[in-house]
């Protein structure tokens, strides 16, 4: 049971963040800290797709040892897939020796794909076993597209601010609701005049 | 005509054009940024508008004769499933000439809106606002890449956010509507980068027509791919505006600049629901979409609420702008009842009132930008008497109004009729209840304005004759008579809807 929990602290982080993230964007009526929620929230996406970059056994997808030499291509297909399915061999045994989950098969599915995918992209010749970067490349992606949102999210905060000379949703709300109201008696009286 | 308009463009946009449609505009608006007066804004953002109609339309046209009917273009030369590959079928080549057409009427009728509502330091900067946000529409209708596509996604709705907030010269109530759209928008969007994880985590690759491929091969029941497509489900319902995840939009259309409303009412949820389409359908087929995930009851009921909810709501609005909002939310019911069906004439006539509300909301949201214009107003009080005031404005409002209800000889009535014979060919007689009470509705909300306009005496106080500049009456007419044409000649977009429902239940071409 502990064994079951351990195993997948990454995911419980990600459950655990996504979740105080959403409650409080949702439940805060402070308009920054909802934006600190919503980053939180992000947050834990981004560290859902670096779980999933990591492949069993890898290490950091820069070429280091064997493979530091050159670009590869010129020493030998063979070794290369043997490698391919190795990797792959070795995730399937993982996955195998721990309980059965949809996670775990989607570990080894992962597994065998990084592998598979690291080696005929790069024509071949990788001695090492290398996480898989795209994931990282992809959050950092969108790592920028959260900066971004929150720098625009927070210059509206500073708007909202000028223009109501407060933070809270509520309270702008309320204030929302009193313009609204105030419409609504010129909408009456005109009709009158007009009738 | 479309082959006589595709022989002007270069041979460049004939080998390009799928990558071109997106760079340009991206290109353009970074020197817009730079002008020193809207004016030159402007006629940037219609360059960079004109210059992707011409590509889609050269797409159009190699989609229609190509075999496979799929263009695929390689980005940076890496190949297909590795690279980021842009991808034109049918089924989005409807789309990228909607939103570039739309596009390029929205950027002429600007100018005079833009003038009155956004401070003169800033209309070049709102330009390369606009052309970003155009540019990330494309970009989400064209890429094959699921991550890419949220990228784009993203690229266009933060540029919308701050598009919105530009509102806040005339009414602040745009500055919290906007953060609130970004709010919801940022949670959509990473919902769906959720749910792409998960799809990911099972298939290895991001290119969408290699998951599909990948995915026929994985058993039905895989929790992880169930997980992913609820997630891209919610993620892209919110961005849509499915009624219940609509809160957004009403307060976003009532206060963003006219101009805004009148683009994103005809673009930015129509490529939402792009992208649904292509996920429920072509990523994930259809079988597991209806059948695995009854993708279908959970929809086709919350369509239904839409469809009369938001059209009550919208009856009660004393806001034009407002009603009108409310009553796309209640539109966007009605398209995702024609995909919620699963057939492909459900689907062929979804797409079809898409295409129509496009540019019949277009077109309500122009004359209503007129009006602002001329007679500072947004209240069904402002428009009174507009009738004779405005008469060009006001009968072209009039005859989108009526679309919108689907009275014969417009094209509301068309794609209306086509969605019932889809409901019928279901056996869904409810649905065409409720269909028959949401028009009725809609008689009701946009009679109470039609009245206002034509029998009422003027309260406005500035009572002089004045109708809208003529920038804004011809991109008006053009879609007015598009309505009306649509209506009584309807063939050549159903055949386009009809290739592209195809295209989207047969995804042709995967490898």
């Amino acid at each position: 049971m502990l064994e079951f929990i351990l195993e997948r602290a990454n995911y419980w982080a990600i459950i655990g963040l996504m979740m105080v993230g959403l409650y409080i964007t949702f439940q805060s009526t402070n308009m920054i800290k909802r934006l600190v929620g919503l980053s939180i929230f992000q947050t834990s996406v981004f560290l859902f797709y670096i779980t999933l970059g990591k492949v069993a056994g890898g290490s950091a997808p820069i070429l280091y040892g064997a493979d530091a030499k050159g670009h590869g291509g010129h020493d030998g297909h063979g070794e290369t897939e043997a490698h391919g399915t190795e990797a792959a061999g070795a995730a399937v045994d993982h996955a195998t020796d721990g309980p059965s989950s949809d996670e775990v098969t989607q570990a080894a599915e992962e597994g065998a794909h990084g592998a598979a995918e690291a080696a005929s992209a790069y024509g071949g010749g990788l001695q090492e076993v290398y996480s898989n970067p795209l994931p990282h490349v992809l959050i950092l992606t969108a790592i920028v597209v959260g900066v971004a949102t929150l720098s625009v999210g927070l210059a509206l905060v500073v708007r909202i601010r000028e223009a109501y000379g407060t933070i809270e949703a509520d309270e702008v709300r309320a204030m929302d609701i009193v313009t609204a109201d105030a419409q609504d008696a010129d909408d009456i009286e005109l009709a009158a005049e007009a009738s | 005509m479309l082959e006589a308009i595709a022989g002007l463009a270069p041979d460049v946009i004939a080998r390009h054009g799928a990558a071109l449609l997106v760079v340009i505009p991206l290109v353009l608006s970074g020197i817009a940024a730079f002008m020193p007066n809207g004016r030159l804004g402007w006629m940037l953002s219609i360059a960079g508008c004109a210059g992707s109609l011409l590509c889609a339309v050269v797409l159009l046209l190699q989609v229609q004769t190509l075999p496979g009917g799929v263009v695929s273009y390689e980005l940076g030369g890496w190949d297909v499933p590795l690279g980021i590959e842009f991808r034109i079928d049918a089924l989005n080549v409807l789309f990228l000439l909607l939103i570039a057409a739309v596009g390029l009427l929205a950027a002429i009728f600007s100018l005079p809106t833009v003038v009155a509502e956004v401070r003169q330091e800033k209309r070049a900067l709102f330009y390369a606002a606009y052309l970003i946000c155009f540019a990330g529409l494309l970009g989400v209708g064209a890429t094959g890449d699921a991550f890419n596509l949220f990228v784009f996604l993203e690229i266009s709705s933060i540029s919308t956010y701050v598009l919105v907030a530009l509102g806040g010269n005339r009414d602040r109530r745009a500055f919290p509507a906007a953060l609130n759209y970004l709010m919801m928008g940022t949670i959509g969007a990473t919902f769906f980068v959720i749910g792409v994880g998960f799809l990911y985590a099972v298939t290895g690759t991001l290119n969408m027509a290699d998951i599909a491929l990948r995915l026929r091969d994985i058993d039905g029941s895989n929790r992880a791919v169930h997980a992913g497509f609820a997630f891209i489900v919610v993620g892209l319902g919110l961005k849509s505006a499915m009624w219940p995840l609509h809160q957004w939009l009403p307060n976003a259309y009532a206060y963003a600049p006219s101009f805004v409303t009148m683009f994103l009412s005809a673009t930015a949820t129509k490529v939402a629901i792009y992208a649904l389409i292509r996920f429920t359908f072509s990523v994930f087929t259809p079988d597991m979409s209806f059948e695995a995930m009854n993708f279908g009851f959970l929809f086709a009921p919350l369509a239904m609420i839409a469809m009369i909810a938001c059209s009550f709501q919208a009856v009660f609005q004393t806001d034009v702008r407002r009603m009108l909002a409310y009553s796309s939310v209640a539109q966007v019911g009605y398209m995702l009842l024609g995909v919620s069906i699963g057939t492909a004439a459900g689907l062929s006539a979804g797409m079809f009132h898409l295409v129509n509300h496009a540019l019949m909301k277009g077109a309500l949201f122009m004359a209503v930008a007129g009006v602002v214009l001329t007679y500072q107003g947004t209240r069904i009080n402002d428009f009174a008497g507009l009738g004779r005031a405005a008469p060009l404005t006001m009968t072209a409002f009039a005859v989108a109004g009526i679309s919108l209800i689907g009275i014969p000889l417009t094209a509301g009535f068309q794609s209306k009729l086509a969605l019932l014979e889809a409901m019928l060919d279901r056996g869904w007689g409810f649905a065409v209840a409720v269909i028959v009470i949401s028009s009725i509705l809609a008689v009701f909300y946009v009679g109470r304005v039609l009245q206002a306009v034509f029998f009422l005496p003027p309260s406005n106080p500035r009572k002089a004759r004045q109708e809208a500049p003529a920038l804004i009456l011809i991109p008006l007419w053009i879609l007015t008579i598009a309505t009306l044409w649509i209506g009584i000649q309807a063939n050549w977009v159903i055949d386009l809807t009809d290739a592209a429902a195809t295209a989207a239940l047969n995804p042709g071409g995967i490898r």
